[in-house]
This record gives structure tokens, sequence and C-alpha cells, in this order.
């Protein structure tokens, strides 16, 4: 039942994108979002979908596979699009009934849309290219410079992927827990919303005695193997940058002056 | 030789609070052991379930360390706290549930982990990691996600990132109680060979009598105490003190005792069936 959600929907292929280092990988999602934030006029727009359209090509995972995941969030850009499509003031275009559609109206609508969409297709090239470990990796070491401020960095990571190891073996028991519960005649699917979750209570219950035995026996099973946090300890698979990403910054770099000094321009401005 | 562990006079109790935090219940899950374990031997600790095997274990590598008396581990006292590290490193622990000590999503990187915790450098770690997965067999799934495997593989590859430590002494927590019986042969002759190759002292705790007839020592433990201690052969002589400790007799050595109790001539002893065999060839 539970088996089919899949998670960090990484798509193997061999481009260089995938090769990257995770850290330029993270860098570049954030400069990405924050350029789309500097446009005010369409050029801007314009560069930064060409961008994300090469960025696309080169991790040669399909475009189609790309867009599946995102089905549910479609729903959330047509709310956003149609309000801002209706609540906008200035010259009105058309006029139906009490709703009324105006120009600046239409100009917010198609910019938030492209902002959503680029939003998260960006984000999803992160995933989609990068294993979840690498990516974890790759925060701790990117974000090693938080420690200065006593964010724990190196246990913010490590938290993150044993939450990666154990959701799968959590999901599986949850599974079979429902199928317990169900072959004692509990009802979990009919009813209204409280009933239902109501229903949940037998199966959440021993699920959280179960993960509380789990962390008890990992944290003796880490202890055991002389885990004491990050300090003094060592990398098997330490990141290493190589000349590619260093090209890779250079395009982000040129990315970032053209689209930002092209996308500011008044001149280009529609309104 | 310097026994690798010994411990004298051992007393560890888990104490119930209620809600208020007054005392409910005391349980002395190990009561007075004293015992001692040489260098290089295979040893087992028996005892049925809540006989204190678990606690006792994890004293031997300082995960929990002694109310009275003491533990020392390759003459390291594990009472003291600068000790606890190098107590942890030679005396390596692989647990009974697979799933929940196995850290990282990928094979090669758990068996990385206690490597990277003690600072071994990069190149040092794969080459231990390649050695450890080899040696117990497990190294053409290197790269696989551990979900995966089957029981006995997990076990395997928890066995494995012990074994990366470099350590002198392993000891295994009921290895096999969650496995089916193909699991359970794979661990025991992984187990085994480390052992006999590798000259790594062994400690296996076990409920499985047959487990254990291989062993240099065999340790039995009841209600916290260290009730029996001798060869494989002298222990299972002692059939009806073994019953009485809610203990199954191997098979072999059942049916034997019960054709000498109808009056048949056979030695004391018997632990496997060709033994029995044997034995019965001879009475001609
Ligand atoms: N964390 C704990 N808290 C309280 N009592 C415990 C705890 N762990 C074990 N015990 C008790 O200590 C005794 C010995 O347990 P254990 O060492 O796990 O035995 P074994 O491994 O031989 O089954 C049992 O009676 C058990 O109920
Ligand atoms: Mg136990």
């Amino acid at each position: 039942m539970l088996r089919d959600i899949t998670l960090g929907q990484y798509y193997q292929t061999e481009s260089v994108i995938h090769r990257l280092d995770p850290r330029v990988k993270l860098l570049g999602t954030i400069l990405f979002f924050i350029s789309l934030f500097c446009f005010s006029n369409p050029a801007g727009y314009a560069i930064a979908l060409l961008f994300l359209a090469a960025v696309i090509i080169t991790t040669h995972v399909p475009f189609s596979y790309m867009i599946k995941g995102m089905k549910t969030i479609v729903v959330l850009i047509i709310i956003t699009v149609v309000i801002n499509l209706f609540m906008t003031q200035g010259d009105v275009v058309v006029e139906f009934w009490k709703f009324k559609i105006t120009k600046q109206g239409i100009v917010m609508a198609v910019q938030i849309f492209f902002r959503i969409a680029m939003l998260i297709v960006g984000s999803s090239i992160m995933t989609l290219t990068t294993t979840p470990n690498h990516l974890t990796d790759g925060m701790e070491r990117g974000l090693r410079f938080l420690k200065v401020i006593k964010v724990p960095v190196h246990e913010i990571a490590m938290m993150m992927s044993i939450a990666l190891r154990f959701i799968p073996i959590l999901l599986e028991e949850t599974d079979k827990i429902m199928k317990a519960q169900l072959a004692r005649g509990a009802d979990l699917e009919s009813g209204n919303i409280f009933k239902r979750i109501k229903a949940m209570v037998p199966i959440l219950v021993p699920l959280f005695i179960s993960s509380f035995r789990r962390a008890n026996d990992l944290a003796s099973a880490m202890e055991a193997r002389c885990y004491r946090g990050g300090e003094g300890r060592t990398k098997m698979k330490p990141l290493k940058y190589t000349s590619r990403d260093a090209v890779a910054y250079l395009v982000l770099f040129a990315y970032m002056v053209v689209s930002i000094s092209v996308g500011r321009l008044d001149a280009l401005k529609i309104m | 030789m310097m026994d690798i562990i010994r411990t004298k006079d051992v007393v560890y109790e888990y104490i119930r609070r209620d809600d208020e935090g007054a005392v409910t219940g005391i349980t002395t899950a190990v009561d007075h052991v004293s015992l001692g374990i040489k260098q290089g031997d295979f040893i087992a600790i028996l005892g049925h379930n809540g006989s204190g095997k678990s606690t006792l274990a994890k004293h031997f590598n300082a995960i929990l360390t002694p109310e009275e008396g003491t533990v020392w581990v390759d003459g390291m006292d594990t009472l003291e706290e600068k000790n606890v590290w190098n107590v942890r490193q030679t005396a390596g622990m692989v647990f009974q549930n697979p799933d929940n000590q196995i850290i990282a999503p990928v094979v090669e990187e758990d068996v990385g982990f206690g490597p990277e915790n003690m600072g071994v450098p990069t190149e040092e770690i794969w080459k231990r990691v390649e050695e450890s997965l080899k040696a117990v067999g497990m190294y053409e799934f290197r790269k696989h996600s551990p979900n995966n495997l089957s029981g006995g593989q997990k076990q395997r590859v928890s066995i494995a990132g012990v074994l990366a430590m470099k350590p002198k002494c392993i000891v295994l927590d009921e290895p096999t109680a969650m496995l089916d019986p193909q699991g359970r042969r794979e661990v025991l002759k992984a187990v085994h060979e480390l052992n006999k190759l590798e000259g790594v002292t062994v400690i296996l705790i076990t409920h499985y009598m047959e487990e254990v007839t291989d062993a240099d020592k065999v340790f039995v433990m009841d209600s916290g105490k260290v009730v029996m201690q001798g060869t494989p052969k002298q222990i299972f002589t002692l059939v009806d003190e073994l019953k009485e400790l809610r203990l199954d007799v191997p098979q072999p050595t059942l049916l034997a005792w019960e054709l000498k109790k109808r009056g048949i001539p056979l030695p004391d002893g018997i632990l496997t069936g060709e033994e029995l065999v044997q034995a019965i060839k001879d009475l001609k």
C-alpha cells in the first residue's frame, strides 16, 4: 500500500550535471531562485527560461519524468494565478458579473506563473540529479560556515541521512501494522474524516513505540562504532572540486550577471 | 596469555520508577559476574530470555559500565573515561536487529562508518572497507542499498562494519535470532572464519544450543549469574541441569541422553549427529 511512495526522486543518467559537486548545485539553485525575484521585465524571464531549458537538456532526464512529480502542485499554481488575475487593481480589460480582469492582473498572473513553475522545475533538477546522501554531504560541507554561529551543521546532516535510511523501513512497518489491524477487523477506509483519524490511532501507537525502540538501538549501535559527533571525523568520500565545477561556477556567474542586468532594464518593461 | 576481557564481581541493576520517580522495582540484570576470556578464543554465552546476556555484553564495550565490580578490556578499565573509545575500538559489537544498526544508505558507506568516526585517513578507510566486505563475502554488494538485502546479508554487513575498525574481539548479541535458517548458516560461517583466519576473539551470545558446539568455551547464564562454564562437551553432559534452565539441548545430545537413561552405554557429551552415529556403531 504505502510502498508506492518514492522518496527523493533521483533519476540516474551519466550527465555532466549529475557529476557536478553537490555544493555547486545547491548554490546554483539558490542563485537561480534569487534571480527570479530580481526581474522587472519579460526579457529577464526569457533568459531564465532559456537557461533552465539548457540545463534540462544537459541533464538527459526526460522532461515528462521531470513534470510527472509536479501534478500535485498544479492546483497550487492555478489558485495563485487565479487570485492574482482577479484581485489586482488597475485598468479593466474584461468585466463580467462581479469580476474584473485588469491589465496589471494579467501581467501579474503571467509573471507569478513563470516564477512558480521555474522555482519548482529548478529545485527538482537538483533532487533529480543528486543522490540524497550526496545532497546531505553537500549541505554539510557547503553550510559549514554556519558552525561559527553555533548551527549544528554536522548533526543536522546526520539526522537527515538517518531519516532517509529509515523512512522506507518505517513505511514498510506501517504497512505491516495496518495489515495486522485490518486482519483484526479495523475499519480504516470508511466514515468521515474524524472517524478515519480516530482509526489511525491503533496504527500510530505501535509505530511510535517501535520507532523509539529503533532509535534506542541505533544510538547504541552508533556509540559502539565510536560515533562521537563531527569532531575528529574523517570522510570515506570527501567532496572535492574538479575543473568541471569551476566551469559550472563561471556559467552560473555569467547567467546571474546577464539575466539580472537585462531583466532590470526599464526600456524593456511592458508597464 | 593475558585475558582480552576480564570481569570481576560485576553488578548491574535496572531500576524502574513510576511517574513521580519513586522506585517501583529493581531488576538485577547482572549479578556478581566474574569471568575471563582468552585472546583468540571462540566463546559462547547461553541463557534463556531475560537471563542478562545482553546487559553483560554491553559491558564488554562500555555501552554500559558496572555499578559494582570492574570490567577490563585488553587491560583497560571501562569505568575510566579516557579508555572508552579505545575499549569500543578493541571490542566491536554486533546487535540482534540488522535493520537498527545499519546507518548509511549504501553498504560500503556503512562499513566505512566506524573508521570515519575513528578518524582513519580516506585511503585507509577504502582499504579496510574492501578487506572487511571480502572477509564476510559481501564485496559484490558494496554499492547496494541495505534495504534490499536479506537478513543474513544485512548481518554480514554489520559484521564487516565492526571488522573495519580492526577490533581484537567481536561481541555478537543474538545475531541470528531474527534470521531464517539460511541466514543463520551464512552468519555463523562468517563468524567462524573470522575467528579461525583472522584470529579475532569471538563472543557469540545465543539461545540456540546447536550454534555453540564448536566453541572453545561456553558460559551459561541464569538470572544474571554465570551458572555453568566449560567446554561444550562438559556443558552438554549436564542435560538435566540445562533443561532446568529452560534451554533446548541439541537433538543428538538429547537422543543420546534418553538412550543412555534406558541403559544403552553411550559416552557423555555427544554433540552432533555424526558423533552419535559413530558412538552407536562403536557399541557393537
Ligand atoms: N532497559 C531496560 N530497562 C529495564 N529493565 C531491563 C532493560 N533491559 C533489560 N532489562 C531487564 O533486565 C533483565 C536482563 O535482560 P537482558 O540483559 O536483555 O537479557 P537477555 O539478553 O539474556 O534476554 C531482564 O529481566 C530484563 O527485563
Ligand atoms: Mg538479549
